[in-house]
């Protein structure tokens, strides 16, 4: 057990090493400036050769990457060309806005798609049936922006339920934060509802079909008890899967939406770091994004053992 | 034939809705099994032999439609609401099916799945139920049972399985054990080993089985009664000596001549030419027409033949029943 975590934390640095690689190499090919913007109309030739230098910009680039790694392993990513403040400061103080809209967005999915999800598959070729899969095909195939949009139309504009954009710390309010949380996280929620539905339909599909379901049933067993006790634990296996790519990918952030309800976000900073050519920053929101999924990787790792007896961690 | 009977079916037929129209399953069939004895159904793949059972016992698909007269240890099935249908099940039969790879949870212990059925027919706490799965390993003939209690099945190998299948459908000592081809799915040594052990726990338990099986030699050794299936109905029933020593249908004569045998030095199989009838489009006649040796005239294509007594308790349908010489063996 010990053995594994540590060998899959190994692991996970040499993915974040190659990471940084990649982008490190990607904003080099990136058009434009970065100095030139940042400085915008301050720009003279002497502020210009100062800031280069000291953001090391004049030196080789494999020395530059060294010596931008070497700071990142001490937690040190560099510094904003825009606000001059330390990137890990800025990138750490977006992380409980996109960490909360994640967490309530697929808690919402898994409190629509479970019931559906299991219900459907269940109930298979009925009317229910078909309008679960209505339900997520609509989910699927209409763009989250445009269902942002009309949310905020609806709830913000029409009904004056919602506050229509804004973001309001857990811990200062929690009802502000909650009234604030609501439509975006739905926004974003109805989509991996929609894709997890899918999916949870089909993984409960093809559990009933399992000679051991049969098995059950052969025992006389309450129906509850064959659903719960022998499909489900079975078919929710590969569903965690796909939750916490979900999960992962939201953490991510979820740009469009952050954007068009000024979540201060993960996401939100990647846009504004893109926008204005803050390129530690953007470096600094990848290399955060790309931890958050090896994390939630080695947690589905984990959590895989513990669900599934196959497999044991060695 | 003073013995209780277990399980009696009459006029059984089951129609199954595919995309290509109505399917006939199982077309009219009657049979029955007494406490203690052994009924096995023969017959090959599609033959209707293992539908023919789950539907009597409420385990056919969604998408069959079954009726029939259906008495289990005299109870009409058909009468009984699907709550108390299912609390028949697990409590008076038990089942095994053919491949004990897949018909365990693989999640579950198997001391669980042994021990569930008894929480929910006998009112076992948690406790007793693996208490009394212990005890059921130990009767399967599985070593070190209270350490296996808590394998998963993977864990096992698939003799152990299916002795630990075993052990779960005999967990309430039900009346009647289903034996769906239970040794298919496993070499030959251990083919022999469990069905060595069905035959003992049987004598020990008293319950009756009814074995469904394609392998002539299994039923050979443990069947009282069988009863030969074709294209969903039964061609030929009868004491297991006397179907075997004198088959009256050529279907019967064909599979028991298509048994290798072991002392003769043959270089060719012998085989049975053409293939099983869809049950999509079963023949107006008898189904075996097709592929019969013997094939007398058009009637058998137009008319089907009817069970006929050919002795005591040995039936056959077939207008041409083998004469009884003994010679063909």
């Amino acid at each position: 057990m010990t053995r594994f975590l540590l060998r899959r934390l190994l692991q996970s640095g040499i993915v974040l090493l190659g990471v940084t690689l990649v982008v490190f190499l990607l904003l080099q090919l990136v058009p434009g400036d970065p100095v030139r913007v940042a400085l915008g109309t301050r720009f003279d030739p002497e502020t210009y050769e100062a800031l280069r230098s000291r953001a090391g910009l004049d030196q080789p680039l494999p020395v530059q990457y060294a010596s931008y790694v070497g700071q990142a392993l001490t937690g040190d990513l560099g510094v904003s060309f825009r606000s001059g403040r330390p990137v890990t400061a800025i990138v750490l103080e977006r992380l409980p806005a996109t960490l909360s809209l994640a967490i309530t967005a697929v808690v919402f999915a898994l409190l629509v798609a479970f019931p559906l999800g299991v219900l459907s598959a269940l109930r298979s070729g009925s009317v229910f049936d078909h309008a679960a899969r209505v339900f997520s095909q609509f989910g699927v195939s209409v763009p989250d922006f445009w269902m942002g949009i009309m949310g905020i139309l609806l709830f913000a504009g029409v009904l004056g339920w919602f506050p229509p954009s804004g973001y309001v710390a857990l811990t200062e309010d929690p009802v502000g934060w909650a009234s604030h949380v609501f439509l975006p996280a739905v926004t974003i929620g109805l989509v991996t509802a929609s894709i997890l539905t899918r999916f949870i339909r089909s993984s409960v599909l093809e559990v009933l079909a399992e000679d051991y379901v049969r098995t059950a049933e052969a025992k006389g067993l309450p129906t509850r008890v064959v659903v719960v006790r022998h499909v489900l634990r079975n078919a929710l296996i590969p569903v965690v899967t796909v939750v916490a790519v979900q999960l992962a990918s939201l953490l991510g952030g979820v740009i469009v939406i952050e954007v068009l309800f000024a979540w201060p976000g993960v996401g939100r900073l990647t846009y504004d770091a893109v926008q204005a050519r803050d390129y530690p920053v953007l470096q600094g929101a990848i290399l955060l994004v790309a931890a958050l999924f090896l994390l939630v990787n080695l947690l589905v790792d984990l959590l895989y053992a513990r669900l599934d007896p196959r497999i044991r961690v060695r | 034939m003073t013995d209780e009977t277990v399980l009696s079916v009459a006029d059984l037929t089951v129609t199954i809705g595919t995309r290509r129209g109505a399917a006939r399953a199982v077309a009219g069939v009657d049979w029955s099994v007494r406490a203690g004895q052994t009924l096995a159904l023969v017959g090959e793949s599609g033959s209707g032999k293992s539908m023919s059972v789950l539907a009597a016992t409420g385990l056919a698909p969604r998408a069959a439609r079954v009726t029939g007269d259906v008495r289990l240890l005299g109870t009409d099935l058909a009468a009984l609401s699907a709550a108390r249908r299912r609390r028949m099940r697990g409590r008076h039969v038990g089942f095994v099916f053919q491949d004990p790879m897949t018909s365990l949870n693989p999640v579950l212990t198997v001391g669980r799945q042994i021990g569930e059925a008894s929480e929910v027919h006998l009112g076992l706490t948690r406790r007793a139920a693996r208490a009394r799965a212990i005890e059921m390993l130990e009767l399967v003939g599985i070593p070190s049972a209270a350490d296996r209690v808590d394998a998963y099945p993977h864990q096992l190998s698939g003799g152990m399985r299916q002795r630990a299948v075993i052990a779960m459908a005999l967990v309430c000592e039900p009346d009647l054990l289903i034996a769906d081809e239970p040794t298919t799915a496993l070499d030959v040594t251990t083919q022999a080993q469990i069905v060595e052990l069905v035959a003992d726990l049987q004598r020990r338990l008293g319950t009756a089985v009814v074995w469904i099986s394609h392998d002539l030699g299994v039923v050979a050794g443990l069947a009282d009664t069988v009863a030969v299936m074709y294209g969903g109905r039964i061609v030929e029933q009868g004491a297991v000596d006397a179907v075997f020593a004198e088959p009256a249908h050529p279907y019967t004569a064909a599979l028991l001549a298509a048994r290798p045998d072991p002392d003769a030095n043959v270089t060719e199989l012998v085989t049975i030419p053409g293939t099983p009838p869809s049950p999509l489009e079963l023949p107006e006649g008898c189904a075996f027409w097709p592929r019969c040796s013997v094939r007398g005239d058009s009637r058998c294509e137009r008319e089907l033949p009817p069970l006929v007594p050919v002795s005591a308790g040995h039936q056959v349908r077939t207008f041409y029943p083998r004469q009884p010489t003994g010679e063909d063996r």
